[in-house]
């Protein structure tokens, strides 16, 4: 996020909510939000295809057909621009390609949008006016956003909106990516990434390699790696042999699961190293039994940047073991020693090399975490980035950005739109949750969500047994008739092994690049059993 | 600022000030039930009656302003003695069994009875209630028969969660905390974000995922960040003989910065796969198709020993690693420096797309 | 003997209350015109000069009140408390058949002094046939265009007591649950919509017309100086003639039930008045000669309140009737506050005990120190007022509550 969770409750005078459904999956966000709109008379503009919590109380709900974001937002830029409604100073100040942009986005009137994304040129225009013209607008985004083809640019073109509006650098603006994971902030961050080490310093910059071997006392790599998708397509051809595995379940929550576990079982040695044995410990050659967050001292990263302590509980069950310890071990037995007392020293070396993190230690995030940047001891933390519109880079980029529909579009065979999500009470691949006795017992299986009128075309009532297939496979899963979906879209759950929805989703269709799955958008077929 | 006599003493507190926050300001202890400094002021349960010289009514200290040259009275005769039947009156409709209550130790009316030395209550007259205690939700127990009717639920469901699935339903002593028509919690917009259980003075909202697992004064609570979504909430891990037993929170600004308290579902009632018998607890190694226990040093010499082979015979680039959203920072840095400094590639990648 | 004095009722039976032509011919709406004249800060000060005290039961100063109505509010209200619920008071519902124009022009004046463009007139529930005429007569008013840029709405009650009680009606206005709100703020300050609202009575708004016209000399000049002007009472109960009376403000309780009312039904004697309603303090015999105003019947422990004056004759039960009045309260208690939803309880059950002849000396006492912290300690009017019947009538039957105990 470029600002900071309180803001969406205090400061923002609108905001601009896109492929969140930020109640069900970012609740404490989503409680934030809706205190501002239904108790300070902030604004709400939802796009989402789903008619979720939020939509209900939004000004302007824009139930736009997944995989139309570029169009619907370009929509609203045009009517930014036509109706002078954009930034001009800002723009002319802190900017840089704007007349790129704004000669791409004169054709995107909102009667060329309204087909495209199935909106109404008129909401179009409101939500437009709404977010230009509410005082500090944010915009918030989740999954729904990236999990494109097309989701690079998806996010490019809210910034581009963000800019045009001069919407960044002030407390309640902004553009905040609701991060969907405990720590994914903090992954990224710490350069679990295959082209940057810590703090997004590339691998492919001399100076930061050579800090990196000296620190290290190695030579390093200096190509960038494989991003998780392409190991996976490239275990496949045969490309990978061993594959380590920390707390992460592909088996579920990968695209096109039967390509995934060809993939895997292509790889000649796998481990997995987590808390219970997931569907991808199923296909490992050794699996190491690790602590959970309770059991373990540490930190998190959260959505806003903001750096917290993890305190260590309970002891591990059995021998399980915290997963850095059993990393070093492995280290330290192929012949490069890491040892370490505890996690407070690995934070004291991560400050020495990351920038942002320098000025951050556990004595200082002891009561109530920091934000980062935070460069030095002395520095404060920093709860929204790009003050008085300075970005990182010097002038912020407008991006003109052309709609590409999705990989797969509806056909003859398979006329549905599949989009997929999480439920509330369910947290992503269900390895913790379908554990949880409370929630497991609350929702114990996945439901398919239809629209009425298309629930009625295809014969389908409330609780029926009906199967949901696409090119890659074939679920069998309750109905649940509702008219929070568009016509036309269908969506299910990814949490539940018995019906694990990326069987059906495809892995052909990469953002070129983030390499992100278009997991929103699958051609799907549903009929009755 | 202001200045008023409390209890003899004079006291300065900023204009705009309640009586209690004066109060509170001057180390002088106000007793409060429905008060609640996160909720909108309801000014209803009277326990924090104060005197005003001069006035024939007693003011509830949570809502009265503080003013200039006002005489307070906080724990003379006559109030003591309003506190003490305000106290019976809660007590005849209270269910009075703490030694099976899951807030035995942790519980507002029983500190002011014992407080204030109420043993029984002089107004049992007419039938106990008897609220069925039948709500079907597997989160938390609803027990109106411990109900003080304080209505810091209705407030938190209001004004921290913004779902409103409850209210107050009848009127008089048959008021009662209610969703619409009075069905179960799970035919209602509830959330079951447990925050009405945060705020509940008594035994009548806990949870049932902690139930009979510790009381309050049993438990150890350590302060950690929520594993779930990453919005970053603090959560009090509630620790009993090692075990983890509960989830509450941590409502100051310190201590829980992003949420003050506020948490969902799956913070509050989804932890314990924490204790779940399907935990790993010992390295296991595939032979032949089957998973079999091993030692620590066997699983690691073997894993470390596989990875420099394929590393010599198939090259570093041959391997990759997944490292976690899910876990720290600190295990995030070991991962890609073990995928880079270790195996020597930089194929490290985790599910931020996924 | 002392006579009749009409003010509010000055044209009730005179003119047809459907017609507004016939309160204009009477003289309606020249108090407005003449109010109009003046500015807000004279009409307020005129209405405070002549010391008109609220009509409802509080009996503060109307002028005072307006005045904390900050006069730079872009909007405001005034609303007509028409909520009536007190059993056996029916002044109000009389006033406005006879009259209906006459509310509307006070709310007007009213209006005007504060600045407010719109007017509620919250209704009693169990009024819906008034509620046709009242609307009937502001589509006539605006017809005529007499209220000028002053509307007023009509609301309905549902029935609850404690809507009488202004942030409580408020809260009714507003489609929610009715429950008193805690004070300050003021409805003067924040109110109906969080804006600042003016709460008076039908009565005390249907003074102004004529306040306004004679001026504030001429009404401090009638009735009692403390509490000038009349009072409209409602007889019930045992007595000769149940009518509907207006009087200065000077007449005595004796002058109200012998003169007015005719005495006691069927040469009966008399035992007990309760005055104000349910929630009114019982009086006996010896302090009949108390004149009604709201100050000297305070001094007995009653309350002038909504007028309503019942009167009961020698062989009424006295515990019985309070153990009645304890389940009307009990009844109608709203819940919020402590002290009054479990109290109104507590004390109705004890009540019924020593009705039945199976309570003790302790009952009593636990009754009494209920009552007390009730007096006290309860959020609003109806808490406060609830244990006042219970506790003047252990004051003054003592003897009726002692031969219902247990002989032990």
């Amino acid at each position: 996020m470029t600002n900071s969770i309180g803001e969406l409750e205090k400061d923002a005078n609108c905001i601009f909510v896109i492929g969140s459904n930020t109640t069900e999956n970012h609740p404490v966000i989503g409680m934030k939000i809706k205190k501002n709109v239904l108790q300070n008379g902030a604004r709400l503009i939802v796009a989402d295809p789903r008619r979720t919590d939020l939509a209900k109380i939004a000004d302007v709900y824009l139930p736009h057909l997944p995989g139309s974001d570029v169009a619907l937002v370009n929509g609203m830029m045009n009517v930014i621009i036509s109706e002078g409604l954009a930034d001009l100073d800002f723009i002319a100040q802190h900017t840089e390609g704007f007349e790129e942009m704004a000669a791409l986005v004169a054709k995107y009137t909102p009667e060329f949008v309204a087909p495209i994304t199935g909106v109404p040129a008129e909401d179009i225009r409101k939500a437009a006016r709404l977010y230009a013209e509410s005082g500090n607008s944010a915009i918030c985004y989740a999954m729904g956003l990236t999990q494109h083809r097309t989701g690079t640019d998806n996010v490019k073109s809210v910034c581009n909106l963000a800019m045009l509006t001069g919407n960044i650098g002030r407390p309640g603006t902004g553009v905040d990516p609701l991060r969907g994971q405990n720590n994914v902030q903090g992954a990224c961050d710490m350069g679990g990434l295959p082209n940057v080490f810590t703090a997004y310093q590339a691998v492919t910059n001399d100076a930061t390699q050579e800090k990196f071997e000296q620190a290290w006392g190695v030579s390093l790599p200096s190509q960038n790696g494989l991003v998780l998708t392409e190991v996976i397509n490239k275990a496949h051809h045969g490309d990978i042999k061993a594959l380590y595995v920390v707390g992460e379940n592909p088996m579920m929550s990968d695209p096109d699961l039967v390509h995934v576990e060809d993939a895997l079982e292509k790889i000649d040695f796998v481990v997995v190293q987590d808390i219970f044995f997931t569907e991808t410990a199923k296909c490992a050659d050794v699996v190491l039994p690790s602590a959970c967050f309770a059991e373990k001292d540490g930190t998190f990263s959260n959505t806003e940047r903001r750096v917290q302590r993890v305190r260590k509980a309970v002891s591990a069950p059995g021998e399980a073991r915290v997963d850095w310890e059993i990393l070093c071990e492995v280290a330290t037995r192929m012949g490069y020693p890491m040892n370490y007392d505890n996690s407070e020293q690995i934070f004291e070396e991560i400050r020495t090399l990351t920038p942002s993190y320098a000025g951050i230690s556990y004595q200082r995030i002891e009561n109530g975490g920091l934000q980062w940047p935070c460069a030095t001891e002395e520095h404060p933390g920093t709860p929204y980035l790009h003050k008085d519109g300075n970005f990182s880079r010097g002038l912020g980029a407008f991006t003109a950005i052309d709609y590409i529909a999705p990989g797969e579009l509806p056909d003859e065979n398979y006329p549905l739109r599949l989009t997929t999500g999480r439920s509330l009470f369910h947290y992503h691949t269900g390895t913790m949750t379908r554990r949880a006795s409370a929630l497991n017992e609350h929702v114990p299986t996945a439901e398919l969500e239809v629209n009425p009128e298309q629930a009625n075309a295809l014969g389908i009532a409330n609780d029926d047994m009906v199967s949901v297939s696409t090119r890659r496979g074939r679920l069998e899963m309750k109905a649940k008739v509702t008219d929070t979906i568009a016509p036309g879209v269908i969506f299910t759950t990814f949490h539940f092994t018995e019906t694990p929805a990326n069987l059906l989703t495809s892995s052909e269709f990469l953002d070129p690049t983030a390499k992100i799955p278009e997991y929103k958008v699958s051609a799907a077929i549903v009929e009755k059993i | 600022m202001i200045t008023l006599t409390i209890n003899g003493k004079e006291v300065q507190t900023p204009k705009g000030s309640t009586i209690l926050e004066a109060c509170q300001q001057a180390g002088i202890p106000i007793p409060t039930l429905c008060y609640d400094p996160d909720l909108r002021l309801a000014g209803s349960c009277r326990m924090c009656l104060v005197e005003i010289k001069g006035r024939p009514l007693y003011a509830a200290s949570c809502v009265a302003p503080a003013e200039n040259g006002i005489v307070v009275e906080t724990e003379s005769p006559g109030i003591v003695a309003a506190r003490k039947v305000i106290l019976e009156l809660l007590s005849a409709r209270h269910n009075f069994n703490c030694q099976v209550c899951e807030k035995n130790g942790n519980c507002k009316l029983q500190d002011y009875c014992y407080q204030y030395g109420v043993k029984e209550s002089r107004f049992n007259y007419g039938e106990p209630t008897n609220y069925p205690i039948n709500d079907p939700n597997p989160f938390f127990e609803r027990d109106y028969n411990k109900c003080i009717m304080c209505t810091r639920c209705v407030r938190a469901c209001e004004d921290i969660s913004i779902v409103r699935a409850i209210s107050v339903e009848n009127r008089g002593h048959h008021a009662k905390i209610s969703t619409a028509f009075d069905g179960n919690l799970t035919d209602s917009p509830c959330v079951f974000c447990g925050q009405c259980v945060m705020v509940c003075p008594t035994g009548a909202l806990t949870s049932k995922v902690s139930a009979g697992l510790g009381r309050s004064y049993e438990v150890d609570k350590v302060l950690t960040t929520c594993s779930y979504c990453g919005t970053g909430c603090t959560l009090e891990l509630n620790v009993k003989d090692d075990r983890v037993v509960g989830v509450t929170s941590n409502r100051t600004d310190t201590g829980s910065p992003v949420n003050k308290g506020a948490l969902c579902v799956k913070g509050r009632f989804g932890w314990d796969f924490i204790n779940s018998p399907e935990r790993l607890t010992t390295p296991l190694i595939k032979e032949n198709g089957e998973f079999r226990k091993a030692s620590w040093d066997e699983a690691l010499d073997l894993v470390a020993k596989r990875l420099g082979e394929i590393k010599t015979e198939f090259g570093a680039d041959s391997m990759a690693v997944f490292t976690s959203a899910r876990v720290t920072n600190e295990e995030n840095y070991i991962a890609q420096k073990f995928t880079r400094a270790v195996l020597g590639t930089n194929n490290v990648d985790h599910c931020a797309r996924l | 003997m002392i006579e009749e004095k009409r003010i509010v009722l000055r044209n009730a039976d005179l003119i047809d209350p459907e017609k507004i032509e016939d309160y204009l011919l009477a003289g309606g709406y020249q108090g407005l015109e003449k109010a109009r004249s003046m500015s807000s800060p004279d009409l307020i000060a005129e209405i405070k000069k002549s010391n008109l005290r609220g009509r409802g039961g509080a009996a503060f100063n109307c002028g005072l009140k307006w005045s904390f109505a900050p006069a730079d509010a872009p909007v405001s209200y005034v609303v007509c408390n028409f909520d009536e619920g007190e059993p056996g008071t029916y002044k109000d519902r009389i006033i406005v058949q006879k009259d209906p124009q006459s509310l509307l022009e006070g709310m007007a004046i009213c209006g005007h002094a504060v600045n407010s463009k719109q007017g509620y007139i919250y209704c009693r529930g169990e009024y819906p046939y008034v509620v046709d005429l009242l609307n009937r007569a502001i589509d006539q008013a605006r017809g005529k265009g007499v209220l000028g840029d002053f509307d007023i709405e009509v609301r309905m009650g549902g029935g609850a007591y404690v809507c009488g009680e202004e942030t409580a009606l408020i809260e009714s206005i507003e489609g929610h649950r009715g429950e008193p709100r805690i004070k300050p703020p003021f409805p003067g300050v924040a109110g109906l919509w969080a804006q600042p609202t003016v709460v008076n009575n039908v009565e005390t708004f249907t003074n102004l017309p004529s306040i306004v016209l004679n001026g504030a000399e001429w009404f401090a000049a009638i009735g009692a100086p403390n509490y000038p002007g009349t009072k409209v009472l409602t007889l019930t109960g045992d007595v000769t003639n149940r009518v509907s009376i207006e009087v200065p403000t000077t007449a005595t309780l004796r002058e109200v039930i012998y003169d007015f009312g005719g005495g006691i039904k069927e040469g009966k004697k008399f035992k007990a008045v309760q005055v104000g309603g349910t929630s009114g303090g019982f009086i006996p015999e010896s302090l009949l000669d108390t004149p009604i105003d709201f100050d000297s019947m305070r001094g007995i422990g009653a309350t002038l309140g909504t007028g309503a004056v019942f009167v009961m004759d020698e062989t009424r039960d006295i515990v019985d009737i309070t153990t009645r009045i304890a389940k009307f309260f009990e009844h109608e208690s709203c819940g919020k506050c402590n002290p009054c939803r479990e109290g109104t309880f507590r004390a109705y059950e004890i009540m019924k005990k020593i009705n039945q002849g199976q309570a003790s000396v302790q009952d009593i006492e636990n009754l009494t120190i209920l009552s007390q912290v009730m007096e006290k300690a309860c959020l609003c009017g109806l808490g406060q007022a609830a244990p006042s019947p219970i506790l003047t009538t252990l004051k003054h039957f003592y003897p009726e509550y002692q031969a219902r105990l247990q002989l032990n």
